[in-house]
């Protein structure tokens, strides 16, 4: 009976000192990775997820391949650069009346405000509760004028997930992690496009 | 204003000059005069969330993890437990969408390991080492409490059905491979499969497309009979936590005192998760010598999985690093030329608006297939690795003379420990001790009745 005990004590030590030898290996080398991606990147800055406007290619798929329904980009018209053309690429169909009739306008489902401010200049406001970033209004901005209306992640809807899945769908790798402090790269803010 | 647009294109073409971007500014009509003063607006830029509010998220991770540790270990309290996986849910689930959370923060680790032009973010780093290092120590108790895709699939644990050994053995080493790839594709830049395919993030956010919800909803209706489905069966982070509790220094323990082997607690367990004692039948000279010979056969057999999985790894990197965009559409190009005809194939007509040639896609694509053949013959030898461990595990067999939960597998969940007859209340004391020896007098009489009859 005595002996059994010894043995077992024996055993147990064997196995508890097995064990915390494995446990320090394990320990270290979850630190030391953690250690070693923290030393990596350095800056240990915060990141949000931004589209590029110089790189976009107005595909559409920002419409749908958010993960959220509704998605989290919206067109954003950047004033400085707009014409405020009565002729906008942007707000009516190629080829259409000049009228502000649904069947005229190119955005469907008519987020964009046109507001006449004088002759003969009118602004163009986009109605954020009503895009939905299918890009077809930048696409004909960018077309015909002068590309002042364009995709941004608007980041009080954006989720900031670990991965955007527009990203990785986007044809022109436009998408891409810009730090937190500049959440914006706004057309127009000619100053964002020369660091870039 | 006529006038005006040669002079604005000459300026235009300067500054184009300047900025190496000609292609990007076109500006067709000149900016506007206003008469009447018109100020023109600026856009709208709303924040994103306040970044101390993600260091927020981390203390109550810590505090959660502590907390779950506590009640697991010391307090054994599954109320408490229950609770606590009750906050966790409505807080890491709906609160806060389900994002940032451990299972994926395996990739962004992976993925700034492999690639040093990205920055991991603190928050997503100290997401993954703290559940690790509580489970060095404390056993499971993130996934018990802290994991909100582990809080919501323990609630719907209606009717638990045993499942055999060999079938629990051969679908919990499907995480080991899930783990290996989801590592592979990240490390590689490839996609973040973990985020991709989580099946509960739609119902968090209670948003998302067709997929996710209807993964989700699979996911819990299977939870009701076999629980904890996600959990057992794919997640890729419960590898690690399974390695780093099996050597935990505390562990949730199913009795306060001494095991009375009255089997009560097997049946509670729904993850089959807890051990019966090892019985000295098993023990014979006989059966010794035959694990020990099977016990050598894995050993030897390890060298051999290893090479084997590098070999099937290597043979299948071509197949899989078609997930990396670059690499499919170069592929795409090639063997299918006329497509660059086709308008309605954005990929292709994206790539050749953005002025890159062809070769420099293709050269491009050669460069991560290489790094995805070297990552999968690495891949591949893991698994075979994991494997034969796993082989060699089934014949190793431990004195072990309660009843105990395994610590590899079992998520501190706590129930088995109110279906402990040993008085928690009283573990200390002499009426402890001559409780213990009732029931065992009991036991005892049940057991000599079972064999007279």
């Amino acid at each position: 009976m005595e002996k059994k005990d010894k043995d077992k004590d024996k055993g147990y030590n064997r196995r508890s000192f097995i064990n915390n030898g494995v446990r320090l290996a394990l320990g270290v080398s979850v630190v030391g990775t953690a250690a070693f991606t923290l030393q990596r990147s350095a800056s240990g800055k915060d990141y949000v997820w931004q589209i590029d406007p110089f790189k976009c290619t107005q595909c559409g798929r920002c419409a749908t391949e958010c993960v959220k329904a509704e998605s989290a980009v919206k067109c954003v018209h950047a004033y400085a650069l707009c014409g405020y053309c009565d002729l906008c690429g942007g707000y009516f169909k190629p080829g259409a009346k000049l009228q502000t009739g649904a069947e005229n306008q190119l955005c469907p489902t008519a987020a964009i405000q046109r507001k006449f401010i004088e002759e003969p200049y009118f602004e163009y406001i986009i109605d954020e509760e009503l895009c939905i970033g299918c890009a077809k209004c930048v696409k004909g901005c960018s077309a015909f004028g002068n590309g002042s209306l364009h995709l941004q992640i608007r980041h009080d809807l954006c989720l900031n997930c670990n991965q955007c899945s527009i990203a990785t769908n986007c044809p022109s790798d436009a998408i891409s992690r810009v730090p937190a402090s500049e959440p914006y790269i706004i057309k127009g803010n000619f100053t964002t496009e020369e660091e870039s | 204003m006529l006038k005006k647009i040669p002079n604005l294109a000459l300026i235009l073409i300067l500054f184009a000059l300047l900025t190496g971007s000609f292609l990007q500014a076109q500006q067709r009509f000149p900016k506007p005069e206003f008469d009447t003063g018109y100020v023109q607006p600026d856009p709208t830029t709303p924040e994103p969330r306040a970044m101390a509010l993600e260091y927020f998220d981390v203390l109550v991770l810590l505090a959660v993890l502590s907390l779950a540790s506590w009640l697991a270990v010391k307090k054994r309290s599954r109320r408490g437990l229950l609770w606590l996986s009750v906050f966790s849910l409505i807080y890491f689930g709906f609160y806060r969408d389900g994002c940032i959370c451990s299972i994926g923060a395996i990739q962004n680790v992976a993925l700034s390991i492999f690639d040093p032009g990205y920055a991991i973010s603190i928050t997503a780093l100290l997401f993954f080492i703290l559940p690790l290092l509580f489970a060095l120590f404390f056993g499971r108790t993130f996934c018990a409490a802290a994991c909100p895709l582990g809080a919501i699939q323990d609630l719907v644990v209606i009717n638990p059905v045993s499942i055999p050994s060999w079938i629990r053995k051969t679908l919990g080493f499907i995480p080991v491979i899930y783990l290996a790839l989801s590592v592979l594709f990240a490390a590689t830049g490839s996609d973040f499969i973990i985020c991709r395919y989580d099946p509960f993030v739609g119902i968090f956010r209670m948003d998302g497309p067709f997929l996710m919800i209807f993964l989700g909803i699979t996911f819990l209706l299977l939870g009701m009979f076999y629980a904890r489905p996600y959990c057992r069966v794919f997640c890729p982070y419960g590898v690690l936590l399974s390695w780093m509790s099996k050597f935990s220094k505390w562990h949730l323990s199913i009795t306060p005192s001494e095991c009375i082997k009255c089997k009560l607690c097997k049946d509670s367990c729904p993850f089959d998760a807890i051990e019966v004692p090892v019985e000295q039948a098993y023990r014979t000279p006989e059966v010794s010598r035959k694990n020990l010979k099977r016990f050598i056969l894995y050993i030897g057999l390890i060298p051999v999985l290893i090479l084997l999985g590098g070999w099937i790894g290597s043979k299948s990197h071509i197949f899989l690093s078609r997930v990396h965009p670059d690499v499919y559409l170069a592929e795409l190009m090639i063997s299918q030329p006329e497509l660059k005809e086709d308008e309605e194939n954005l990929d292709i007509q994206a790539f050749l608006e953005s002025g890159d040639t062809f070769e420099q896609l293709v050269d491009q694509a050669a460069v991560i297939r290489e790094k995805f053949r070297k990552g999968s013959l690495v891949m591949g030898g893991f698994i075979g690795l994991a494997l034969g461990i796993t082989l060699m595990n089934q014949v190793v067999f431990r004195r072990r003379e309660d009843y105990e939960p395994h610590k590899g597998d079992c998520f501190s969940c706590g129930r088995c420990m109110d279906y402990c007859p040993i008085d928690s209340q009283k573990s200390k004391g002499e009426s402890q001790k001559l409780n213990v020896e009732s029931l065992k007098l009991k036991v005892e009489n049940q057991k000599s009745v079972k064999s007279k009859g």
